[in-house]
């Protein structure tokens, strides 16, 4: 991987792990609320993922979708705005942490539904393959996802069009308290792939080199027009399902044990060893993030409430 | 003008919108080599490929939710649904994806999606192949709903539908598909929704029917023109919009409704249509307002029980008769 790029999937999993602190601190003190479902822990899946993405490409993401916004190059203070349901949100204020979109940079949104949106991914790659282009899908999930219907349609039906797509499955082993093992038949998702004639791939979703790897040939195989792939991405949610979930399904030492797994220390590693990055460069790009996240925070604080006269807006397109 | 049938009007449409406009296209179960079940789209897959008239697996949801992925990266798709009682197996995707997702995002996405389709009585399809369920989909904000009782209606409101930038929910019926009628060879005839459509005069009742209810309304009325009660039937055509304007106009004449749909009356559309009224048009009126709907009970497979459970010709007459205390 060039350097650049390892550089900037490496500026972006500070912008999520800050953003994501962010939002734990304004939630504890009562200045935001709703469900917020952070994904500290899980960075480098989505920005490696979307490190292979130009703006033209389309990806649809889940509740715990600040990573996967941010990756696709969502401004935090637009992010962090809506987070806090204010008129200066990327949503207005309409849809909060859940449903963060920016159809203009091909985020087709964050959805609370859980593998609500991998047919409406798979649509996106049905339209770009109707119009001709060279645009390919991703469609983040969860493992709770592999157990829905809309999951198993999506990827049979992305197999039989050939479609240019990519379903990523964020494995952080819980839905909500329910554990993988007792939610799902297989150990690895990834083998359902075998089920739709699909490649299916199991990577360390910790490790940027892991799933850089499996991205790559997915990116290309889509690009042939072969269709799509499965990757599973080994995680571990740091907090709990949501801001306030005392987390009695698991241990204080399994979480230890997984934040010794840091993907952005583990990164850090390799940019020291291979002599990337100075210390000094990675300190300034720690507290570069911070300040940037702060600003964000400045930002949607300042901001106004949407005014409830425009409450009746938007449910129609005016034609 | 040209007659024809109610479902080869729709075709027509289909074929002039993908002839006009390269982002429409078509998919759904059946719909290429056949043609659709019900043949609305015969002969498009020879003129416009495998691609833009695709045949999809028997997958609602996902299908559906590709249409919205698909409406909302540019193109502008018409998924035929073979029956719309299976609208049941993708309703997230109808209602929490499609309907909502403009609203939730600020305004800052469009989703130009038909989803139409056959629902109701007539072939003998039972339960789950018979219901007439519109009223579902009126009750999220941010779907349209259209349901056709001519050829003409059909055509001019599909046209529109298809040219909308929300999404539509298009319910066609069985057994209208072989009505003819006659239909205008404009290609850009259209029908704006949430203009409703007076199909018989009169002074004494107002009776405001939907799809195949609306012809029998018509039967009804030349019956009861015998006994010297003079109907008015309106037709709403699209029930999301909902043209009460006309309603209330037609009742300040009439002082009398009577509001008939295949749906069940149980909370069907006739329990908002009579509570506007009653906010309305209060003062103007001689009767309560009564409707007449489904009886309360799953469609039965047996023609005389389908028969007993859905309003015919001699319950709207009785239904007038009793609002004009005869």
């Amino acid at each position: 991987m060039d350097n650049k790029r390892l550089e900037w999937i490496y500026k972006t999993m500070l912008t999520i792990r800050n953003f994501e602190d962010k939002a734990l601190s304004l939630f504890e003190s009562n200045q935001l609320r709703g469900s917020v479902h952070l994904c500290t822990g899980q960075e480098a899946v989505a920005a490696t993922v979307c490190s292979h993405l130009r703006d033209e490409d389309y990806i649809t993401s889940t509740h715990r979708g600040h990573g996967h916004c941010i990756a696709k190059g969502a401004e935090p203070d637009l992010a962090m705005a809506e987070l806090m349901g204010k008129s200066t949100g990327y949503c207005l204020g309409r849809g909060g942490s859940m449903h963060i979109a920016d159809v203009t940079k091909g985020n087709l949104g964050a959805n609370a539904i859980v593998a609500a949106g991998l047919p409406i991914a798979s649509g996106a790659a049905l339209s770009a393959k109707l119009r001709g282009t060279d645009q390919i899908a991703v469609a983040f999930f969860g493992d709770g996802a592999a157990n829905e219907g809309a999951f198993h349609e999506a990827l049979n039906l992305a197999a039989v069009w050939k479609l240019p797509i990519i379903f990523v499955c964020e494995n952080n082993q819980f839905g909500i308290s329910t554990h993988v093992d007792v939610s799902t038949s297989v150990k690895d998702i990834a083998v359902r792939a075998k089920a739709y004639d699909i490649p299916g791939e199991v990577v360390d979703g910790n490790d940027v080199f892991d799933i850089d790897k499996a991205v790559k040939k997915a990116v290309a195989r889509a690009k042939a027009g072969k269709g799509p792939s499965l990757i599973e991405c080994k995680t571990y949610r740091w907090y709990g399902h949501w801001t306030g979930d005392p987390q009695v399904y698991r241990s204080k030492e399994d979480v230890e044990i997984w934040k010794q797994k840091c993907p952005i220390k583990r990164l850090e590693e390799y940019l020291r060893e291979h002599k990337i990055l100075t210390e000094k460069e990675m300190e300034k790009m720690h507290s570069d993030a911070s300040s940037q996240i702060d600003a964000a925070a400045e930002f949607a604080l300042s901001s106004p409430d949407p005014d409830p006269a425009t409450v009746l807006e938007n449910v129609y397109f005016e034609n | 003008m040209s007659t024809k049938k109610y479902a080869v009007a729709i075709r027509d449409v289909l074929q002039q919108e993908m002839q006009r406009d390269e982002r429409v296209f078509v998919m759904g179960e059946d719909i290429a080599e056949q043609g659709g079940i019900f043949g609305c789209t015969r002969g498009l897959m020879e003129e416009f490929g495998k691609e833009r008239v695709r045949n999809t697996p028997i997958s609602e949801a996902g299908f559906i939710g590709a249409g919205v992925g698909a409406s909302l990266t540019g193109m502008r798709p018409v998924i035929e649904l073979m029956y719309m009682d299976f609208t049941y197996v993708a309703m997230d995707q109808i209602l929490n994806q499609a309907a909502k997702i403009r609203y939730m995002y600020g305004g800052k996405a469009t989703l130009p999606l038909v989803i139409r389709g056959q629902q109701g009585i007539g072939r003998g399809n039972a339960g789950t192949h018979s219901q007439s369920v519109e009223a579902f989909f009126t009750h999220i904000p941010g779907l349209k709903v259209a349901m056709p009782a001519t050829p003409a209606d059909a055509a001019g409101l599909l046209r529109t539908a298809i040219r909308d930038n929300n999404p539509i929910m298009f319910f066609e019926h069985k057994a209208l598909y072989a009505v003819s009628g006659e239909v205008p060879d404009d290609p850009d005839f259209s029908i704006p929704f949430g203009k409703a459509a007076i199909m018989r005069e009169g002074a004494d009742v107002t009776v405001i029917a939907t799809s195949l209810m609306v012809s029998r309304a018509l039967e009804a009325a030349e019956k009861l023109s015998g006994e010297g009660i003079d109907v008015e039937v309106i037709d709403p055509r699209t029930i999301l919009p909902m043209d009460m304007d006309t309603f209330v106009g037609s009742v300040k004449k009439t002082g009398r409704a009577l509001v008939v749909h295949e749906a069940h009356r149980t909370m069907g559309i006739g329990a908002e249509i009579a509570a506007e009224l009653t906010e309305k048009a209060f003062v103007y009126l001689d009767a309560p307002v009564a409707r007449l709907g489904a009886k309360a009970c799953t469609l039965p497979f047996s023609l005389v029980l389908e028969n007993a459970v859905v309003p015919g010709v001699d319950d709207i007459v009785e239904g007038v008769r009793k609002i004009c205390y005869r």
